[in-house]
């Protein structure tokens, strides 16, 4: 998966978790949780979505990886790199 | 709906023990996730304390008395759309006891309002003090305990420290010594919109959780104990019930902490460290009710949905657990709980110690069952004159009523204090495979915590068994 594939995958998996959420002024940079309301029970359905559709096993000291768009796609690109 | 226990098959991925509301999602999700998962509930129903009972008509509500807003979001991912929609707000919530009597939504807006006109506070420290509560998370420091907390910003006023404390002390059984840690989580989970309730009642929801159940393939059977966790070799190997063995990958206990590793496993499957955490844990107390039912066409006035009452001159959490405490709280139930049933019941709940009500020989014990119904009877009188004349049904549960349902230690009905939550949550490291679910903590209990710590342990079940 590219970069670019695996922020879209993530916002699909967010998108699930709460439809009514509002991608438009995104900054990729900045925390989801403070710009798209998220808590840490959403993070935890997120690793369980990637475990879930990918196979991943992500570390609970890992969940910081997971903080913004673009810390996701740094994070993830290698162990997604097959996918 | 549930199946004989005849009719199970040989293995599965995942055994749950137990249908509290933390057994459930956890089925829930789980299933969800596409593994073969078994649910066993020794009682005859499923929901655990999320329970009901009917008596001549009427449909009494056990732990129906209110959750945090949080359940909203909570139902809408790991349960159902209509379940969500089905969480209304209870508005009228009431305080009366010798300091002081009023009204309020129960929600940081209206709560800063009462402390800054009823109890002469500052706003800028009720500001204070909502930021440091409303920050507290479950790693932080626990060192500093509620009474600390409540000394620092509002120092000796006994008065504001009941306004704070009371509705949290019945909501989790928490004291004054317990770290403001777990005060902080809990309270600011219900001042982030208020109190609220579930239409239709524990029965609707129940029912709506077994039809998602069943949609996502979960294997019920209900009227099933499991005596026994079978570990071999640190590894769970599946259950023992009705001299039956069902085999499995995981097991997820969702019976009492100290039920698990006391009863359910053996000890030799834990380390001896283990098992020193274990010890200390300390249970939280159990509860005493009294049901009231107000006969068919009769009907009663609007004087709130929740009300904190008390006699006592002043919050003492030993009070409250008195098998005579002058403290209790009332649920109300009119006719909008169950649209469409036009009926009027009351709950009075009290805090209780197993210990003062286990020990009473049984004539004893039924007397003292029944100067309980008398006291609340008269209690609720001065809130709704002459109620007696209109009820038509009483009955009282004690600890030994809450220990028979639900198997657990002392009939506790908020699992255990703090250091529970960290023996529940290593349990899977010292026997691969069992995980604990359930009121642990304080923070992991009441309707949301218990659902929120169903998502958690599915997560670290999925994990463990996708490795
Ligand atoms: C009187 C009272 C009032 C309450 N009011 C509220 C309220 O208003 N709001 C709120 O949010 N919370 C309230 N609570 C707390 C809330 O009900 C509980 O925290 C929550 O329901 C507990 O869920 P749980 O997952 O821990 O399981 P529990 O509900 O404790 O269920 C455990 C289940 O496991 C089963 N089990 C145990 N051992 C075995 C075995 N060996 N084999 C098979 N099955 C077994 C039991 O039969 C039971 O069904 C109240 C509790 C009480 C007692």
């Amino acid at each position: 998966m590219t970069s670019e594939e695996i922020k879209n995958l993530i916002l699909e998996i967010i998108e699930d978790i709460d439809d009514e959420a509002d991608f438009e002024s995104l900054n990729p940079d900045e925390p989801l949780r403070d710009q798209l309301d998220l808590d840490s029970m959403d993070f935890l359905d997120i690793v369980m979505e990637l475990r879930k559709r990918h196979q991943l096993q992500i570390p609970e000291e890992d969940y910081p990886n997971l903080a913004t768009l673009n810390s996701c796609a740094v994070y993830l690109e290698p162990l997604l790199r097959n996918a | 709906m549930p199946v004989p226990f005849t009719q199970t098959k040989e293995t599965y991925d995942i055994i749950v023990v137990g249908s509290g509301l933390g057994g459930l999602t956890t089925a829930n999700r789980l299933a969800y996730c596409g593994h073969k998962v078994l649910l066993l509930e020794h009682h005859h129903r499923l929901g655990g304390l999320a329970t009901w009972f009917k008596r001549r008509g009427h449909i009494f509500d056990i732990s129906l008395h209110g959750f945090p807003y949080g359940m909203v979001k909570t139902c809408k991912k790991y349960w159902n759309k209509e379940i969500m929609q089905s969480i209304v707000q209870l508005k009228n919530i009431v305080f009366d006891n010798p300091q002081f009597s009023l009204q309020t939504t129960f929600d940081r807006e209206d709560f800063t309002h009462i402390l800054e006109t009823v109890f002469k506070i500052p706003v800028a420290t009720v500001n204070r003090f909502f930021t440091v509560v409303s920050g507290m998370n479950f790693y932080d420091d626990q060192t500093m305990t509620t009474r600390e907390l409540f000394e620092e910003f509002f120092p000796g006023r006994s008065d504001i420290h009941r306004f704070l404390m009371e509705p949290i002390t019945y909501a989790n059984g928490s004291t004054l010594e317990d770290p403001a840690i777990t005060y902080g989580i809990v309270f600011s989970n219900f001042m982030n919109k208020g109190v609220f309730t579930f239409e239709g009642g524990t029965d609707k929801l129940i029912g709506m959780m077994a039809d998602e159940l069943e949609r996502n393939g979960v294997t019920i059977c209900t009227n099933v104990k499991v005596d026994k966790i079978i570990v071999e070799k640190g590894k769970v190997r599946g259950i023992e019930a009705h001299g039956k063995t069902i085999g499995s990958k995981a097991v997820v206990s969702n019976s009492g902490i100290t039920n698990t590793i006391y009863n359910l496993t053996e000890r030799n499957a834990f380390s001896e460290e283990f098992l020193e955490k274990a010890a200390a844990i300390r249970i939280n107390n159990s509860s005493c009710q009294v049901y009231m039912g107000i006969k068919e066409g009769e009907g009663i006035n609007d004087v709130g949905d929740l009300l904190f009452t008390s006699t006592a001159a002043e919050f003492d959490s030993t009070e409250l657990l008195d098998r005579e405490t002058k403290s209790k709280t009332f649920s109300i139930y009119y006719p909008k709980t169950r649209p469409g049933l036009n009926r009027y019941t009351i709950v009075a709940s009290m805090n209780s110690r197993y210990e003062d009500w286990a020990e009473l020989e049984e004539d004893r014990y039924q007397e003292e069952k029944r100067s309980l119904i008398a006291r609340s009877l008269r209690d609720l009188d001065r809130y709704l004159p002459g109620v007696a004349q209109k009820i038509d049904w009483t009955e009282a549960a004690t600890p030994k009523t809450f220990n028979r349902y639900t198997l657990h230690t002392s009939g506790t009905s908020f699992g255990t204090k703090f250091e529970g939550l960290d023996v529940s949550r290593s349990i899977f490291k010292e026997v691969a495979g069992l995980f604990h679910v359930g009121s642990v903590g304080i923070i992991m209990s009441g309707w949301l915590g218990a659902i929120n710590y169903g998502v958690i342990v599915s997560n670290d079940v999925d994990s463990y068994l996708r490795s």
